[in-house]
């Protein structure tokens, strides 16, 4: 029905199995934007969220998506920039998961603030002091820098490329992706930062403050190298993802080992510097505040020391030690356990940076807050979930984001 | 007028006797009324009600019968941050200038029509002086007729706090003006709804620039070391934290004076002094 838009040579499953997958994600989706719809017409008392706690799972969601979405920028960086030249085979895939990631961090940020229709203000009223003035500012361009990365997958539809206009457009703007890749991983260093920053600068928050160099808090810099150290392990969990789900070798084993070692390394670096961090934090900045280490993990019923080990050990260490040793991630079991802990690690980090930041008493007498999220708020969280899936299924299906998909299966 | 907080401008603030207060709510009900602050149905929970100025309960955790209890008034703090440049925990974070630090009397505003509602400044206050308009504001029927035309009610969606009333000032300056005065205001022309409402007059309120007004001789702010109090008994809430508050507390009790911030265990008594880095030169 619809072969005459699905790659040359490629094998998809018939319409009427995508179709029906794309309508059972569908309804999800709808569920999200009826949600979604309820807290713009009924303003944000459809959550949970109290004076406590300002930010909550939607602002978790949106730090994460956008660590996740860092294989973006940080392949794309080393494609164009530094020349690796093998990575080109991941980086359309890398490219729409960013996409992906990015808008749906700016759909976030939409339904988070309670008056979405002045949500310009931030770019009229800017105030430069403020992170999330960075925030806003690198997010929007880089998502327009992702949209013209984008852009030239779209144009190599089989269809669309037929049309010379567009198969010259799409060839010259490959031609000149190396500038907007470089500018993608500057706005995307700033970016990612600047949501570590948003947490580093609260010095009325002494779980979340950091000290740091010149205006920015340590957070700032470990936000941006832990984007580009576990973003690349969620590109390779949607490639695996796709590969268990289409029971087919999409990407080949040299490219996946390389960005694997590579994510190995950044991680070992980034953990490296996380440790350090924490230790400063830990016995200098926090006792500065009057705060001893275990203030921030005991007398509650959620937030233990386990958190901290969870992140750190189980999530940073070992994931480090399988991908930076060939042995280990070469063997597909590891590889799998490893990028599957380090995804799900940075996303506990952001955790930690929202949800703990909001729950940690300051004043002596103050309790902790937890907090269990409305069924509105889980459902605008699904929400970017179901339209990735369903991105992501039509750009496979009808955009070549697999390069080496024909070779691996001669059907060319 | 100087873009700092160390010149001939004034410096409003706020000293609380707490063991004068009571605990009665006077304060509280006094700000509601002087500032149209909306209320809901039910406000059992306390954590997404509108409450500029909120009493807490503090117990010193002892049985009786040493069992002793102290209520601690809290409106907006009116930071003047980190060195007391104005670079309050909420003011620095705001994306969109909504909250701004007035130079020429340390109040820290909120521009409702200006806010969008991100909530970063609540995140950023570790006092939870700031509150969200979860719900459109609602008065009872008829009750729309008490409301102040001097206060713009708030809508949904937007962060509200204290503003030490600021349109009392205004209306004091207004008439200052008028009677060729300037801005020379006495100290009984602009006070605070709360301060006034205190049937224990456990509030006070002026300008702690000036030597002459209350404020000052109760806590004899110290200029070199970002308005810390000089008097022993006096504290302000977090001082650790390097927040800077306008607020002060008096007690005589050591307990309360230590509840007023966090200490790691042998610290208390030692007086462990913040560092006020970048302060008064």
């Amino acid at each position: 029905m619809d072969s005459a838009l699905i790659p040359e040579g490629a094998k998809r499953c018939p319409f009427p199995v995508f179709a029906t997958g794309i309508a059972v994600v569908g309804a999800v989706l709808l569920w999200g934007v009826y949600a979604m719809g309820l807290c713009w017409l009924k303003g944000l008392n459809q959550t949970n969220m109290n004076d406590y706690y300002g930010f909550a799972i939607w602002i978790w969601a949106d730090l994460a998506v956008i660590a996740i979405g860092g294989g973006a920028f940080f392949t794309g960086l080393l494609k164009y920039v530094f020349g690796i030249d093998e990575l080109k085979n991941i980086i359309n895939l890398a490219v729409v998961i960013g996409f992906i990631c990015y808008s749906s961090a700016l759909l976030i940020l939409a339904i988070d603030i309670g008056q979405p229709l002045r949500g310009w203000f931030i770019f009229w009223h800017a105030n430069v002091h403020s992170m999330l003035t960075e925030v806003a500012f690198c997010l929007s361009l880089y998502f327009a820098v992702l949209t013209i990365e984008f852009i030239p997958l779209i144009l190599e539809n089989r269809q669309i490329d037929k049309v010379p206009f567009f198969h010259n457009l799409s060839h010259n703007m490959h031609g000149i992706m190396a500038v907007f890749a470089a500018t993608g991983a500057f706005l995307s260093c700033f970016h990612q930062g600047s949501l570590g920053g948003v947490a580093g600068v609260l010095y009325g928050r002494p779980f979340a403050y950091r000290e740091g160099l010149l205006v920015w808090p340590w957070t700032f810099f470990l936000f941006t190298w832990s984007a580009a150290a576990y973003g690349p392990c969620f590109t390779l969990l949607v490639a695996k993802m796709f590969e268990g789900i289409t029971r087919k070798k999409l990407v080949k084993d040299n490219v996946i080992h390389l960005l694997a070692k590579i994510s190995g390394w950044m991680i070992t670096t980034y953990i490296i510097a996380k440790i350090i961090d924490t230790i400063y934090w830990a016995g200098v900045t926090a006792p500065d505040m009057g705060f001893s280490f275990m203030d921030f993990y005991s007398n509650n019923s959620f937030y233990g020391i386990w958190i901290l080990f969870t992140e750190i050990v189980l999530c940073g260490i070992v994931p480090a030690v399988i991908l930076t040793i060939k042995k280990y991630r070469e063997n597909k079991k590891l590889l799998l356990v490893a990028i599957c802990l380090g995804v799900f690690g940075v996303c506990l980090n952001r955790w930690v940076m929202v949800l703990q930041v909001m729950a940690v008493p300051v004043m002596s007498f103050d309790t902790w807050a937890l907090y269990l999220p409305s069924w509105q708020e889980i459902a605008t969280t699904i929400l970017p979930v179901a339209y990735g899936i369903i991105l992501i299924s039509l750009a496979y299906r009808y955009l070549p984001i697999f390069p080496q998909e024909q070779e691996l299966y001669g059907t060319k | 007028m100087t873009q700092d907080n160390h010149g001939k401008a004034h410096k409003f603030g706020m000293v609380i006797d707490l063991d004068k207060c009571t605990g009665c709510g006077s304060c509280m009900v006094a700000c509601m009324s002087e500032n149209n602050v909306p209320f809901k149905e039910d406000e059992t929970n306390k954590k997404d009600s509108l409450t500029w100025m909120t009493v807490f309960k503090l117990t010193n955790e002892k049985k009786f019968p040493e069992t002793d209890i102290c209520y601690m008034p809290r409106p907006c703090m009116h930071c003047g941050g980190k060195g007391d440049h104005g670079h309050s925990p909420c003011v620095s974070v705001c994306p969109a200038t909504a909250t701004d630090y007035g130079y020429d009397t340390g109040i820290v505003s909120q521009i409702y029509t200006r806010c969008f509602g991100c909530r970063y400044c609540m995140g950023a206050c570790p006092y939870h002086a700031r509150y969200f308009n979860w719900w459109d504001p609602k008065w009872p029927d008829g009750m729309e007729e008490y409301l102040s035309p001097d206060v713009s009610p708030r809508m949904r969606g937007v962060v509200e706090k204290c503003s030490f009333c600021y349109h009392r000032y205004q209306e004091a300056r207004d008439r200052a003006y008028y009677e060729e005065r300037r801005d020379n205001i006495e100290e009984g022309e602009y006070q605070t709804a709360c301060t006034q409402a205190c049937p224990a007059g456990a509030i006070t309120f002026g300008d702690l620039h000036n030597p002459e007004h209350q404020v000052y001789k109760l806590v004899k702010p110290d200029p070199h070391q970002c308005g810390k109090p000089r008097n022993p008994k006096a504290f302000r809430l977090l001082e650790r934290l390097q927040t800077n508050p306008k607020v002060y507390y008096i007690s005589e009790r050591e307990w309360v004076r230590k509840a007023g911030d966090n200490y790691r265990k042998g610290e208390w008594g030692q007086e462990k002094q913040p560092v006020h880095d970048k302060g008064h030169k």
